[in-house]
C-alpha cells in the first residue's frame, strides 16, 4: 500500500539523520521534500503544502534534537505538532442553545457529499443528547431525496417535515421552524440540495434561506476523498454562506483525508465531526491530532513519540540502565515496565500506532494481541501478590513462597513458575545488552527497554 | 454523428465556462509568461499537474517522459512544449475501437463504485439515452441498501420511459440481479443495466457481495457482453486510484464513468488509473441534465485538464 511505501521513505531519510544533536538546513530539506510529497499524495492543495512546508522549514533548522528522540523522530514531531496546530488545537462541538430555545442548522455542501446521511446522524446524535431534533427536507431536486430523508428519520426516530418538491427551501424552512415549536422540538436540521459552488443561481437559493430565516449554523459537509479542489468549494461556500463549520464524510475509508487540512487552511472554519460508516451512529469528534498523523500517512506514531517522551524521563532511563548494569533489575522494575506500556494504551494501541501496521490497524488480525495483554495482566497480579521483600530479591522465591504468591493471585502455581522463569531470561537479556551498551558511557542511548524500533 | 459531437462540444464548453472562476493558475498563463525552457518552468508545469489532481506519482512520470522528448527533439520552445505534452496525454487517454460495443449487443452492464459518486443518476441517464437510441432497456436497482435508492432510480425509469426490476429496500441485491437478469432474457432486453450500492472499497464483505453479484451473472447469462463501469467522482483525489484498484480485485472493469466534471475539479486522477491500470474513460458527467452523460472526448478533456483560470488572482 502506498501507506506503508511512504513511511518508508520517510525513515529512510531519518535513518541518515541520526546521531546528530542539531537539526541542520540539509537535514531538514531532505527530510521536508519527503514530507511534501507525503501531504500532495494525501491531497492536501498544493499551495497549502508549500506555505506549511516552508514555514515548518524554519522552524525546524537549528533546533536541538531531545535527547530522548533521534533526529527523524525530532523532525516528525515538528511536522506533526504544526500540521495540529494548523487542524485546530481541540475538539469542537456545534453549539446548541440553552433550554427550549431553537438552534436552526442548515447542511450545504457538493452533490454525493453526503449530506441526507449526515442530517439525520446528526439528529440522532442530538437526540441521544435529550434534545428534540427535527428534520426537514429542503432538497427539492434530487429524485427521492425527501424519501431518502424520511426514511433515516424513522431510523434515529425523530421528527421529519416536508412540503414536497413544489414549495421554495425558504417557505419550506419558515413553515418547518412553526412545526417546531408548536411540538416543542429544540434542534431544526435542515437537509439541502447538493449544489456546485460556481452554480450562482443555486448558492442563491441557500443565501435566500440564511437572510429570511434566522440561520445559527450553516454546515458545510465534505467528501473527506475529495483532492485539490477542496480549497475551491470550500472557499467559495464559505465566501458566499459564511460556514460556521465542516463535517468530513466517509473517513471509513482509506483515503489520508489531506482535504481537512487545505479546508482548515482557507477558512479557518473548524471542523465539528467525522462520518465513519454506513449505520446511522456512525458519526464521531474530530480530533486535529489524529487527522494530522492520518495525512501524514505515520500512522500514529507521532503519539508514540508523544507518549514514550512523557512515560519515560531520561531519569528512570538512566537511573534503571544503572540497575541493569549491576545487574539489579528487580520485580519492581518489572512491574514499572508493564506500567509504562500499560500507560501508552497497551500492546494494541502500541502495535496500530506503528506505521506498516495500516490504518485501524488493518494488518494487526493475525496477531493475538489478547493473549499478550492478558499475560502482561497477569504478570501484573502476580508481581502484586508479592512481598516488598520478594520483589527486590527475586533469588529469594522459593516454592512455599512460590505457592503463596499463586494462591494470592489466583493463578496457578505453573504461572508463577513460568514467569519467573522469563523474568529470568529478561534479566539475562538486559545485563547482555548492557555490556553492550557499556563503557562508553554514552548517555541516553538506552532508551527503552521494550525495544521499539521505529 | 456529427450532430452527436456538436452537442457534445456545446455542452462540455457550456460545462467548462463555469470553470472560469477557478482560482488554479492554467497552463495558458504558464506558457505565455516563459520565453524559454527552463527549472522553474517544468516547476510551473508540474504544480499545474498536481493541481489538477493527477497525482505525484504520475506527474513525476509525465514530467520525466516530457523532458526526454524535449531533448531529443530539441524543442526550444515552450508553445512546442505545451503541445507535445497535450499530445501525449491525449494519446494515453485514447478510446479503443470497440469501447462502445455493448450498445450494439445484448448485454449486461454493472455500475459500480463508492458512496456518492453519482451511480444512479448516470445510470439514469445512460437508460435514457439508450431508449432514444431505439434501445430495449432494461435497469436492475440492486441499491437495496441506502435509503430511497430504488424510489430515485424509479423517478430516473419513469422519465426515459424504461422498466424497473425492483424488490423493497433491505432486499438480497444478489437477488434483484438474478430476477433482472432472468427478465432481460425473457423479455429479449438489448441492455440491462444494473444499479449497485455504493460501497468503501476496504469494506471486504460490501466488496465480496459485489463478486457473488458478478457471479450470478456470468452464471444465469453466459452470452450476454458484459461491461463493467467504474463510477468516480471527478473531485476525489488520489484515494480514485484506491477505488479503481480494489474493484478490480472483485469485478473485471471494463471502462470509466468521471462525474461532476462540471465544477472546478479537473478529474486528472483518471490519467494516473489509465497510466496504472489501462482502463479507459468513457463517459463524463457534466451536469444534473440526461443529456450531461457524455462519451469521453481525450482531446477535449486533455484540454479541459489544462484551461486555467481566465480570471486574475
Amino acid at each position: 500500500m502506498a501507506f506503508d511505501s511512504l513511511s518508508e521513505k520517510l525513515q529512510n531519510v531519518f535513518r541518515n539523520l541520526r546521531n546528530k544533536g542539531r537539526l541542520t538546513e540539509d537535514d531538514v530539506k531532505a527530510a521536508m521534500r519527503e514530507v511534501k510529497m507525503a501531504l500532495l499524495e494525501a491531497d492536501v492543495n498544493f499551495k497549502v503544502v508549500k506555505t506549511f512546508i516552508s514555514s515548518v522549514q524554519e522552524r525546524a533548522v537549528g533546533q536541538d534534537v531531545l535527547k530522548s528522540l533521534t533526529p527523524g523522530q525530532m523532525v516528525i514531531k515538528i511536522v506533526n505538532e504544526e500540521l495540529t496546530r494548523l487542524m485546530g488545537d481541540e475538539t469542537t462541538e456545534i453549539a446548541l442553545k440553552p433550554g427550549n430555545e431553537i438552534t436552526t442548522i442548515m447542511m450545504c455542501g457538493l452533490q454525493g457529499a453526503g449530506k441526507t446521511t449526515m442530517a439525520a446522524k446528526l439528529a440522532g446524535k442530538f437526540k441521544s443528547k435529550g434534545r428534540k431534533p427535527l428534520l426537514v427536507a429542503c432538497d427539492i431536486y434530487r429524485p427521492a431525496a425527501i424519501e431518502q430523508l424520511r426514511i433515516n428519520a424513522g431510523k434515529v426516530g425523530v421528527d421529519f417535515f416536508q412540503m414536497g418538491t413544489d414549495h421554495a427551501p425558504v417557505d419550506i424552512v419558515k413553515a418547518a421552524i412553526e412545526h417546531a415549536k408548536s411540538n416543542n422540538e429544540n434542534v431544526v436540521i435542515i437537509d439541502t440540495a447538493g449544489r456546485l459552488h460556481i452554480d450562482e443561481e443555486m448558492m442563491e437559493e441557500l443565501i435566500t434561506v440564511k437572510e429570511n430565516v434566522g440561520i445559527d449554523h450553516t454546515i458545510l459537509t465534505v467528501d473527506s476523498m475529495t483532492g485539490q479542489d477542496a480549497v475551491n468549494v470550500a472557499e467559495t461556500f464559505n465566501a458566499k454562506l459564511e460556514i460556521t463549520g465542516v463535517i468530513l464524510t466517509k473517513l471509513d475509508g482509506d483515503t489520508r483525508g489531506g482535504a481537512a487540512l487545505s479546508i482548515k487552511f482557507v477558512t479557518g472554519k473548524p471542523i465539528f465531526y467525522i462520518g465513519t460508516g454506513e449505520k446511522m451512529d456512525d458519526v464521531e469528534q474530530f480530533y486535529p491530532d489524529r487527522m494530522a498523523s492520518r495525512i501524514l500517512g505515520m500512522g500514529d506514531i507521532l503519539t508514540l513519540i508523544d507518549k514514550a517522551e512523557a512515560n519515560y524521563n531520561e531519569e528512570q532511563a538512566r537511573e534503571l540502565e544503572k540497575k541493569i548494569r549491576k545487574a539489579e533489575f528487580d520485580f519492581n522494575d518489572y512491574l514499572e515496565q508493564i506500567k509504562n506500556m500499560r500507560n501508552m494504551g497497551g500492546l494494541g494501541k502500541i502495535m496500530e500506532m506503528l506505521p506498516g501496521m495500516g490504518i485501524g490497524g488493518m494488518n494487526l488480525k493475525n496477531v493475538d494481541l489478547a493473549a499478550g495483554e492478558d499475560g502482561m495482566r497477569q504478570m501484573e497480579t502476580i508481581i502484586n501478590s508479592m512481598t516488598k521483600e520478594e520483589r527486590a530479591n527475586p533469588d529469594i522465591l522459593n516454592p512455599s513462597r512460590k505457592n503463596r504468591i499463586a494462591k494470592g493471585a489466583g493463578v496457578d502455581i505453573a504461572d508463577v513458575n513460568r514467569m519467573v522463569k522469563q523474568f529470568g531470561e529478561t534479566r539475562k537479556m538486559m545485563k547482555q545488552m548492557s555490556g553492550m551498551f557499556g563503557g562508553k558511557g554514552k548517555k541516553g542511548k538506552f532508551k527503552m527497554p521494550f525495544n521499539m524500533k521505529f | 454523428m456529427s450532430e452527436e459531437k456538436k452537442g457534445f462540444f456545446g455542452r462540455l464548453a457550456a460545462g467548462l465556462a463555469k470553470t472560469r472562476n477557478s482560482i488554479s493558475n492554467g497552463l495558458n498563463s504558464i506558457f505565455s509568461a516563459f520565453s524559454s525552457i527552463d527549472d522553474e518552468f517544468y516547476d510551473e508545469l508540474e504544480e499545474t499537474l498536481i493541481m489538477a489532481d493527477i497525482g505525484i506519482n504520475a506527474t513525476m512520470d509525465i514530467m520525466d517522459d516530457l523532458k526526454t522528448r524535449v531533448k531529443e527533439q530539441k524543442i526550444k520552445n515552450p508553445e512546442d512544449c505545451k503541445q507535445l505534452l497535450i499530445d501525449s496525454i491525449v494519446d494515453q487517454m485514447h478510446v479503443p475501437e470497440d469501447a462502445y460495443d455493448f450498445e450494439k449487443k445484448n448485454s449486461v452492464v454493472l455500475v459500480i463504485g463508492v458512496n456518492g459518486v453519482g451511480k444512479t443518476t448516470s445510470i439514469g441517464k445512460l437508460a435514457g439515452q439508450l431508449k432514444s437510441d431505439g434501445k430495449r432497456v432494461l435497469v436492475a436497482a440492486a441499491d437495496t441498501f441506502r435509503a430511497g435508492a430504488i424510489d430515485q432510480l424509479a423517478e430516473w425509469t419513469n422519465r426515459a420511459g424504461v422498466e424497473l426490476i425492483s424488490q423493497s429496500e433491505g432486499s438480497d441485491p444478489a437477488a434483484v440481479v438474478f430476477d433482472a437478469v432472468t427478465a432481460a432474457k425473457s423479455r429479449h432486453a438489448d441492455i440491462l443495466l444494473c444499479d449497485t450500492a455504493g460501497r468503501l472499497h476496504n469494506k471486504k464483505n460490501l466488496m465480496e457481495e459485489l463478486r457473488k453479484i458478478n457471479k450470478i451473472i456470468d452464471r444465469e447469462y453466459p452470452d450476454a457482453f458484459r461491461e463493467t463501469l467504474i463510477v468516480l467522482d471527478g473531485t476525489t483525489g488520489q484515494n480514485a486510484l484506491a477505488q479503481a484498484k480494489q474493484f478490480c480485485e472483485v469485478a473485471e472493469i471494463t471502462g470509466i464513468i468521471i462525474t461532476k466534471l462540471d465544477g472546478t475539479a479537473k478529474g486528472g486522477i483518471a490519467v494516473a488509473i489509465q497510466k496504472e491500470l489501462s482502463i479507459p474513460v468513457k463517459y463524463i458527467g457534466v451536469g444534473e441534465h440526461i443529456d450531461d452523460l457524455q462519451k469521453f472526448d481525450p482531446k477535449a478533456f486533455v484540454e479541459a485538464l489544462f484551461e486555467g483560470d481566465k480570471k486574475e488572482e
